[in-house]
């Protein structure tokens, strides 16, 4: 084998060999469809989050106190086992290294793909590439960005002077209440949506599952949950700037804090 | 019914792999709807020739469409606009009176212009030499049925063979990626029992060796269109399982 390989001369390698040959499983990373895996698999693992985290939300329609007593059931996950809090942040630190593993393989299969790709002066027409497909690059950085300001926004509170730590319902209200702020996370949530489309009927290639019988599904299913995570999501900056969700710049947590709601008690 | 059209023709030329290329415009004057797009700019090479003009070099063979030799990306597509076609079977028919058409060469970073429209495609033979065979010990042919292969794999796996290896795939790509090239090549292979014994062996080190020269797949599923075979991407998906199979096979094998 290895002298048929040497008798074809070929052009340069676009990319070189792995400095580093890591032990097993490690080296399934190094290389490119490796790579493709854990984008699927850590995509599984994000999409995943973006469901609940997006369904969790719609307590905002049940009201102030609601969505209060729902942040704190997450703090409260798994405590008859663990210390309060621990759960969340196991889950958090999962969602973490997954995220990061998503950018890194997209950064480094992107130069990849950038090192081998020569444009054609021409132009080029697409007959199979769609609008989502094609902007993955873009939608990608957009939605990191954003995902920054969503947390400095309504986690770390830095943009908000009236910001209460444990006060979704009254945050999320002052926040999106500013119309530039609405508008990004309109902006921000539609290209999660278009990110979604193609991820999630790429996950299935890449991962290799692939029955020709059930295949036109998983378009169906790219579709679907990129429908539902796209109506649920504008939701909130909508009805916020409808005035549905409205607290009147009051904060049910202060006043619980303060012992002045009134007739509420849990 | 045949006719005659007139176009005008925006070629690629570049005399040679370090000399600058540019695009230079022809008028192709009279030619017949019934002409295959090679036999057209034989056409053309013929009146350039009579100028003394250098003529354009392309590559072609067998001009049946099964060869694999030719190749052009023609108005911003991989063989042209007719689906499942490669470029020796495309028609003028396909064309209008008076259209204007833009040639150039398969563009990738692995497949490096040698010449006018022709470009050098080692890279993919790379590919195959790293696997794109079974061995099996030579003698006298073995008995037809010897082994027994299900119809489905059958058709399956020839489906996959059906690849030329043009490289319209790679041309075609966003990302200049040989998967569905390298899918077929390996699959078809795979899925015989003839290709068991080294089914692990070969979809690695293929998988390797086309990582080495091509970019990353991102599933937009244009290799699929531009396939003069219509090979399908399900390919591609099958041999990205075989291949993560292989990297935990061979690990057993090897320890």
């Amino acid at each position: 084998m290895a002298q048929a390989i040497t008798r074809v001369s070929t052009p340069p390698p676009v990319r070189s060999e792995p400095r580093v040959k890591l032990p097993w499983p490690l080296n399934i990373y190094q290389t490119a469809v490796g790579k493709k895996w854990v984008m699927g698999l850590t995509g599984i693992a994000l999409l995943g989050f973006i469901v609940v985290h997006m369904i969790g939300n719609l307590h905002l329609y049940e009201g102030p106190l609601e969505i209060h007593e729902y942040a704190e059931t997450l703090r409260d996950l798994g405590t008859k086992l663990l210390p309060r809090t621990w759960l969340l942040w196991i889950m958090r630190i999962g969602l973490i290294i997954a995220f990061a593993l998503h950018i890194h393989s997209a950064y480094s299969l992107s130069r990849m793909s950038i090192a081998a790709d020569k444009r054609y002066p021409g132009g080029r027409s697409y007959i199979a590439a769609n609008f989502a497909s094609r902007t993955m690059r873009w939608t990608g950085p957009i939605i990191g960005l954003y995902l920054f300001y969503h947390l400095a926004d309504l986690t770390w509170g830095w943009f908000n002077p009236d910001f209460v730590r444990g006060d979704p319902y009254h945050n999320v209200s002052e926040s999106l209440s500013s119309i530039p702020v609405a508008i990004l996370y309109i902006v921000a949530n539609t290209a999660l949506a278009v990110h979604i489309f193609h991820g999630t009927w790429s996950m299935f290639q890449s991962l290799g599952v692939n029955s020709p019988r059930y295949n036109h599904l998983r378009r169906y299913l790219a579709a679907g949950l990129a429908g539902i995570i796209l109506v649920g999501n504008l939701s909130f900056p909508i009805f916020v700037q409808a005035g549905v969700i409205d607290d009147d710049g009051r904060s049910i947590v202060e006043e619980l804090q303060h012992g002045t709601a009134e007739g509420e008690d849990h | 019914m045949s006719s005659e059209i007139n176009l005008t023709l925006k070629v690629w030329r570049q005399p040679g792999p370090l000399a600058e290329g540019r695009f230079v415009t022809y008028e192709a004057s009279g030619i017949s709807t019934d002409a295959s797009f090679l036999e057209m700019l034989d056409i053309v090479n013929e009146r350039l020739i009579e100028m003394g003009d250098e003529p354009i070099v392309f590559e072609s063979d067998c001009r049946e469409g099964i060869c694999g030799t030719c190749g052009l990306m023609i108005n911003g597509q991989a063989h042209g606009p007719q689906k499942g076609t490669a470029t020796c079977q495309l028609h003028m028919r396909s064309f209008n009176d008076g259209d204007h058409i833009v040639i150039e060469p398969w563009r990738a970073t692995s497949f490096p212009v040698l010449r006018d429209l022709a470009v050098d495609r080692r890279a993919m033979d790379a590919i195959i030499a790293a696997g794109g065979y079974i061995s099996v010990n030579t003698g006298a042919a073995p008995d037809a049925n010897l082994t027994p292969v299900p119809k489905e794999t059958a058709d399956t796996a020839f489906d996959a063979a059906a690849c030329i290896g043009c490289g319209a795939c790679v041309a075609a790509c966003p990302n200049s990626a040989a998967q569905l090239f390298t899918a077929a090549k390996v699959q078809h292979l795979n899925l015989l029992p003839q290709g068991q014994a080294q089914r692990w062996a070969r979809t690695e080190a293929m998988v390797e060796t086309m990582e080495e020269f091509f970019g990353s797949c991102t599933n937009h599923g244009e290799c699929e269109e531009a396939c003069p075979k219509e090979i399908p991407i399900d390919f591609i998906a099958w041999t990205n399982r075989d291949y993560i199979k292989a990297k935990v096979k061979n690990r057993k094998l090897a320890g």
